[in-house]
């Protein structure tokens, strides 16, 4: 086990360093420079500038510089925010981001293997159906088409929730942006339980159980949760990664001054360091998650261990 | 399964899978659709007027789905924006063919070294996550449809690669590779004439499966402002336009985020409907 621990970590590394090095090489391929606007600055201006971005470096040095820079956390400045650094903006925002993710992964988890369980165990009756539909609505419609449809009929239409984020806002605030951000992985969460979990009960242990007259709930609780709910659990890597770009839609509708707004409004202003900074850290947590996911998996399914 | 039988499949699932031909059917009607429709309409999904803003859908001026905030017909824009959403589930489809096929029967053929490091590499570009990639490769340089169809072309062939590599591995111990490397044809002809058209029940399968993240992409980036630029329309920036008009003109919102749905539902049930046909376990 821990020679596939060190393995996975240490086979981590290079793909985040390799993260760094081609969005650092990206941003500095960019035709123009960050400066550039329509008003022609003078030289010397234009060289201080570059001076004190360390622009007029050459290319390798500036990546050693930058990669260093981002091992103690900072990301330099933003060229946009003038006053503040990138790591500032970022510390300002990643709570809200941190929680909304959180939560709604939780509601995900919950909901979505609820659904499936319930779908299994009933299957083909009418209750399989419904579960089976909306799991198919959840996995279609994407969030973009969910999250404003939910604001024009629960706070447009019915005025039931804030529409909105108003920073003294209470509760309420936080249920749209959950179930909006939830509901996609919900049902991608049901359709995996419910196909793995019919998949089990079919298996001959579950059979010789049966046979030995166990109830069907001692059944389920003790033999056959734990193999059906294992490949929920190579599903967790994706399920992140569609969390965290889902997040970046749901925080754009609602409003939220989260990571997601912040990386769109650098996206849109073309700041460079803002969007790079952030890259490095979404890809750093994708990366990380999975690699968590990855050693779950081994302590759990012991075959994992030997390839 | 070879050619012969991947049509055979699709006859029967004709007979036997009504959602699977009820989703083909719709996909060709909307296709149909969002190419007549612009043509019959008298509206260009450019042209503004400011005396028709906001418009709710009316037969009398042939607003069917009424007008956005700069006068522009919706019908004619949100037609104009399927197009977009199934141009790129076709270039989707064809990059991940292309690259994908190819590239996984080169390394499942020649195995060893060869199989080794082509495959290695494509780990290596599955563990980076890609949306964000993109992204950035939008903010980067000057944002254009062809972009977006680069940036997705990018993802789409990986997954086809990996499955392909592995149908190949087991297709070359078959009897019929074997016969014809005995009568001396070429590796190349082996993989070209021999392997790949085996591929193709499988390949058809997974490209559908993967239309529909295409699709997501593509109007994911649009809706944040990073894709398909004004004037011009995809459902992406629509449903982002309406989004931000919905109190006063629902039917902004309405058109287009129904319309994307709708698609995405159609490629899901195509794409689930061909892989449980050809899923052995479920054939009984």
């Amino acid at each position: 086990m821990l020679r596939y621990a060190l393995m996975r970590v240490v086979g981590a590394i290079p793909t985040l360093f390799l993260v760094v090095l081609v969005a650092f090489i990206m941003v500095r391929a960019a035709p123009g420079g960050p400066f550039d606007t329509d008003r022609v600055l003078p030289a010397e201006v234009a060289a201080n500038i570059e001076r004190a971005y360390h622009l007029d470096e050459p290319l390798p040095q500036q990546f050693r510089r930058y990669l260093t820079g981002v091992l103690r956390g900072d990301f330099g400045p933003s060229f946009r925010y003038s006053d503040y650094s990138v790591a500032e903006l970022i510390r300002g925002a990643l709570p809200v981001s941190v929680k909304l993710g959180v939560l709604a992964m939780a509601l995900a988890l919950c909901a979505g293997i609820s659904a499936g369980l319930v779908a299994a165990l009933r299957r083909n009756t009418l209750t399989d159906r419904v579960v089976s539909a909306i799991a198919m609505t959840g996995v279609s419609v994407p969030v973009i088409v969910i999250a404003p449809l939910l604001v024009l009929f629960f706070a447009v239409q019915l005025g039931w929730l804030p529409a909105g984020w108003s920073s003294s806002g209470g509760g309420s605030r936080w249920i749209m942006p959950i179930i909006a951000l939830a509901l996609p992985q919900i049902g991608f969460i049901a359709r995996i339980t419910r196909s793995s979990m019919i998949e089990v009960l079919e298996s001959e242990f579950i059979r010789t159980a049966r046979a030995q007259g166990l109830a069907t709930a001692t059944i389920v609780r003790y033999h056959a949760m734990k193999p059906a709910l294992l490949p929920l659990l190579s599903y967790l890597g994706p399920a992140i990664a569609g969390i965290v770009t889902g997040a970046i839609v749901v925080e754009q509708i609602f409003g939220i001054p989260g990571l997601g707004r912040l990386f769109v409004q650098g996206a849109q202003n073309r700041d460079f360091t803002l969007v790079l900074g952030l890259v490095i850290l979404y890809a750093t947590v994708i990366i990380l998650l999975n690699l968590v996911v990855d050693l779950l998996y081994g302590v759990l399914d012991p075959r994992v261990r030997r390839t | 399964m070879s050619g012969r039988a991947a049509l055979l499949l699709f006859a029967n699932a004709a007979r036997s899978n009504r959602v699977l031909v009820a989703s083909v059917v719709t996909i060709m009607l909307l296709a149909v659709v969002a190419i007549v429709g612009p043509l019959l309409s008298p509206h260009s999904h450019i042209t503004t007027n400011l005396d028709a803003r906001l418009l709710a859908p009316t037969l009398s001026s042939w607003h069917l789905f009424g007008t956005d905030d700069l006068g522009r017909d919706l019908f004619v824009r949100t037609l104009a924006g399927a197009q977009v959403t199934l141009l790129v589930a076709i270039v989707a489809s064809a990059v991940s063919l292309l690259i994908g096929v190819t590239y996984g029967a080169v390394a499942g053929f020649f195995g060893g070294a060869v199989d080794a490091v082509m495959m290695r590499l494509v780990d290596v570009l599955y563990a980076l996550p890609f949306t964000f990639f993109v992204i950035l490769l939008m903010v980067v340089f000057e944002r254009s449809l062809l972009l977006v169809f680069i940036a997705i072309g990018a993802v789409n062939w990986l997954d086809m690669a990996r499955i392909v590599r592995g149908q190949t591995l087991s297709l070359k111990e078959r009897e019929f590779v074997q016969a014809a490397r005995l009568i001396g044809v070429s590796r190349l002809a082996i993989v070209l004439r021999h392997i790949t058209p085996n591929l193709l029940g499988t390949v058809i399968v997974y490209v559908t499966l993967t239309i529909p993240q295409a699709i997501l992409m593509e109007s994911f980036l649009s809706f944040l402002g990073l894709g398909v630029q004004e004037p011009d329309a995809s459902l992406g920036t629509l449903v982002n336009a309406g989004a931000g008009h919905m109190e006063q003109a629902s039917w902004m919102l309405l058109a287009p985020a129904t319309l994307l749905a709708l698609i995405l539902f159609c490629f899901n049930f195509l794409g689930d409907g061909l892989r449980d046909l050809t899923d052995p376990r479920k054939q009984k």
